[in-house]
């Protein structure tokens, strides 16, 4: 009798997003579009299946989005049968709350902040949940399940609560709230193997479609109504995918074949660079899936 | 119970392992091809590591994220750039979990991070715990879901005061198997003889502490990748399996609980939809045994019983459900169940009482204050209770019972007799990790300060 990792993973999961329903008056999921937030999505409707999810979705609305993001998520909401709230950046900037930053590199990644604490102070959200990996990167390594924000939504990570077996202290003085981490356990890999089980529905964006893409800074920029090319900035027609969804304005796309969840597994399993290094990663080889069948993995 | 566990040095206490667990799995198993479908089968293994300071914990785990193939071309990159700055002769796999050495180096708390790779047989997490002469509140949190503790040993140095701790921790969490790596094999031109006598150093010391660990002994370099990944060409007297083969290997089917059944309700699933009417489920996750439709249950603390009359998922009944799972129970009786209540079967159920002897590592700057009320949090369930006794302390060096000293600060472990507001079903913590573990809260500032094991 043992699960199988992905069972585990998924049980794990459940029984965090049933710890928040429980422990907290008022959560929230944070839902961006991307797969992450499907996952957790997915997840939720799992945890408390033949009932709803028991609180509301919220999109932070860049502005910056592909369309397919939009569509996706609007017929995703409805198979869920969930609320969703959507708080937009462009409303924080007409507010004057936040200043649109200038330049060719504009982004609004940094501005969803203040869009985000603003909405969980007015709808008096006690706990955001989040799709975030402890995987992504080294700062994440050390975030807990239940991660604890100050009354300024503040993150302290030298002074973390300590985490033991499977209890979860959500205790909180009034004005403070929490941040959940549902799959802080899986990775990359786990996340595409679950999805391909499950057979959850995912944005076309992740498949390889075809595009007009330029390069800056070593990544691939999708040519869109936010964003163009600067007079030296070639513009091609290529056939590309996205790893990750968020902004359109600063999400690098990487030139791809994979049209399956088969194809994108084979390809991240293949992959050399961590899906936050969106660099051009011409350094993929066959040589590098070579070295790795010899090795016996993968 | 929690007597006998102390300050016994007689001989023939039974930490000394049964020869066959110090005789390496030689299973060779086939390589499996890399193959979708296997890959979605594999098993999850957790594991802490524990070492002291400069015994090459970060290198090691560097070295199986990197020879597992588990690290990315521009993570790579980057500790090449800093190894190269720094001057040094060989990349540096310990830059690869730099981030709590730096912490270390800063003077600033430091703390467990996770680290994750897989082959195709198992996915690991790894609690990464960096040696540190005040670290015992890290492992024990480390420790706390571990099925495996890799416990390092310079073989320069041989058994120490600190491996004496991070065995007598790995015990007291009951972390089922125990690999002893004999680090830095190099130094000592690897020597079979000099690893024999840190095996039976190691053998000598534990037998003071009571324990059913499954132990295993390997002979490594993690510098130099020996034993870690590839069996050693400098060590052929070593019959193998290397550390991440005996790794995809340990039989953990077992080290859950799979006799009493155990389920903490957490929440009350009431559609409140026409298609499902009356429908009230007990959505939990199993800790203990196994549970079927048709079983006879027991909801305690109140003592009603009633019987299952279906386990259910999103993706449909199931006919049985053992831990770690998740999943929701309906009941044949309307009996009123809320969080917090715990539904088991058969003949061993938990001890339903306001009276709780255990052992607590202390995590908190501030000391436990004798007679001081506390909030707990024991599987599902919130209480409040108060200390009524600190029995002993341990002398985690010596293990050897400290009576008549009640200051109980960081770091520190003590025998306490607690009284609680309410009853709690209490299993023995060496029955059920899971549903014999509570934490203490301290109810001013709401943080976790102690981590209790039920005796
Ligand atoms: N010769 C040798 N040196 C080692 C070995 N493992 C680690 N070291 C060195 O020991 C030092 C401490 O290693 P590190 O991994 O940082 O130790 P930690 O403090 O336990 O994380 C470093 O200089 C390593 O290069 C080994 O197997 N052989």
């Amino acid at each position: 009798m043992k699960l199988s990792h992905l069972k585990e993973l998924e049980s794990e999961s459940i029984f965090v997003l049933r710890e928040v329903a429980a422990q907290f008056e008022r959560p929230v999921l944070l839902f961006s579009g991307g797969k992450d937030s499907i996952l957790v999505s997915h997840l939720a409707r799992k945890a408390f299946w033949p009932a709803k999810i028991p609180f509301p979705l919220m999109h932070i609305d860049t502005g910056h989005n592909f369309h397919e993001t939009i569509s996706y998520r609007d017929e995703w909401i409805t198979h869920l049968d969930a609320k969703l709230i959507v708080r937009s950046v462009q409303d924080s900037i007409n507010q004057g709350r936040v200043a649109e930053e200038k330049g060719p590199n504009a982004s609004r990644n940094a501005l969803q902040t203040v869009t985000l604490v603003d909405a969980l102070e007015e709808l008096k959200f006690d706990c955001a949940i989040g799709g975030a990996r402890r995987d992504e990167e080294k700062a994440r390594a050390k975030e807990r399940f239940f991660s604890h924000r100050d009354e300024f939504s503040q993150w302290d990570p030298k002074n973390q609560r300590p985490e033991l077996w499977n209890l979860f202290n959500g205790r909180k003085a009034v004005g403070e709230h929490f941040r959940v981490f549902p799959i802080s356990n899986w990775t990359e890999m786990d996340v595409w193997q679950y999805i391909m089980q499950e057979n959850i529905h995912l944005p076309s964006l992740y498949f390889t479609h075809e595009r007009s893409v330029f390069e800056r800074d070593g990544m691939l920029l999708a040519q869109t109504e936010f964003l163009v090319p600067r007079a030296h900035e070639k513009l091609t027609d290529r056939w590309v995918r996205f790893r990750t969804i968020g902004d359109a304005t600063c999400t690098g796309a990487v030139e791809s074949p994979a049209n399956s969840l088969e194809d994108i597994i084979s390809e991240v399993a293949a992959s050399r660079t961590t899906e936050r290094g969106t660099r051009a990663d011409d350094k993929r080889s066959e040589a590098a899936m070579e070295d790795r069948k010899k090795a016996g993995y993968f | 119970m929690g007597a006998s566990r102390l300050g016994l040095r007689a001989a023939g206490a039974s930490f000394i392992p049964h020869p066959s667990s110090l005789i390496l799995f030689l299973i060779v198993m086939h390589e499996t091809e890399f193959s979708t479908a296997g890959y979605l089968d594999m098993e999850l293994l957790r594991f802490t590591t524990a070492g002291s300071v400069d015994d090459g914990k970060s290198t090691l785990i560097g070295r199986l994220l990197y020879d597992s193939k588990s690290i990315f071309e521009d993570q790579y990159d980057a500790i090449v750039a800093t190894s190269e700055k720094r001057g040094e002769d060989h990349v540096n796999l310990a830059l690869l979990t730099d981030g709590l050495r730096a912490e270390r180096e800063q003077g600033i708390t430091i703390d467990v991070a996770y680290r994750y790779f897989a082959t195709p047989r198992r996915k690991f997490i790894v609690a990464d715990t960096p040696g540190h002469i005040q670290y015992t509140r890290n492992m024990v949190t480390g420790a706390s879901t571990a099925n495996a503790a890799i416990i390092l040993i310079d073989a320069r140095h041989g058994v120490i005061e600190q491996t004496r701790r991070h065995a007598y921790i790995a015990s007291l969490l009951r972390i089922p198997h125990v690999l002893v790596c004999v680090n830095k094999m190099d130094l000592v031109e690897w020597s079979e003889a000099r690893f024999n006598e840190i095996r039976t150093q190691f053998i000598e010391m534990s037998a003071q502490i009571d324990s059913n660990l499954d132990i295993h002994f390997l002979p490594i370099s993690a510098l130099l990748g020996d034993n870690v990944v590839d069996e050693s060409q400098n060590m052929k007297w070593f019959g193998g399996p290397a550390l991440l083969h005996l790794l995809e290997t340990l039989p953990i089917e077992n080290d859950l609980n799979r006799s009493e059944a155990r389920f903490s309700v957490q929440y009350v699933v009431r559609p409140m939809r026409a298609d499902f009417h009356d429908y009230r489920g007990y959505a939990g996750r199993v800790s203990g045994g196994v549970f079927r439709p048709g079983d006879t249950v027991k909801i305690l603390p109140s003592g009603q019983t009633s019987t299952i009359e279906s386990i259910e998922t999103m993706d449909g009944p199931l006919d049985y459900a053992f831990a770690p799972m998740s999943v929701t129970i309906r009941l044949k009786d309307d009996v009123d169940i809320s969080r917090g209540d715990m539904i088991v079967t058969g003949d061993c159920p938990p001890l339903v009482t306001q009276d709780l002897e255990i052992m607590v590592c202390w995590l908190a700057d501030r000391p436990l204050q004798a007679g001081g009320k506390y909030a707990i949090k024991h599987t599902t369930r919130d209480g409040r209770c108060v200390v009524k006794s600190v029995d002993y302390k341990v002398d985690i060096n010596t293990l050897e019972k400290v009576e008549g000293d009640t200051t109980v600060g960081l770091n520190d472990i003590a025998r306490l007799t607690l009284r609680t507001t309410a009853p709690f079903c209490a299993d023995h913590y060496r029955r059920n990790r899971e549903t014999g573990s509570l934490i203490l809260i301290d109810e001013a500032t709401n943080v976790t300060v102690g981590a209790g094991m039920i005796l």
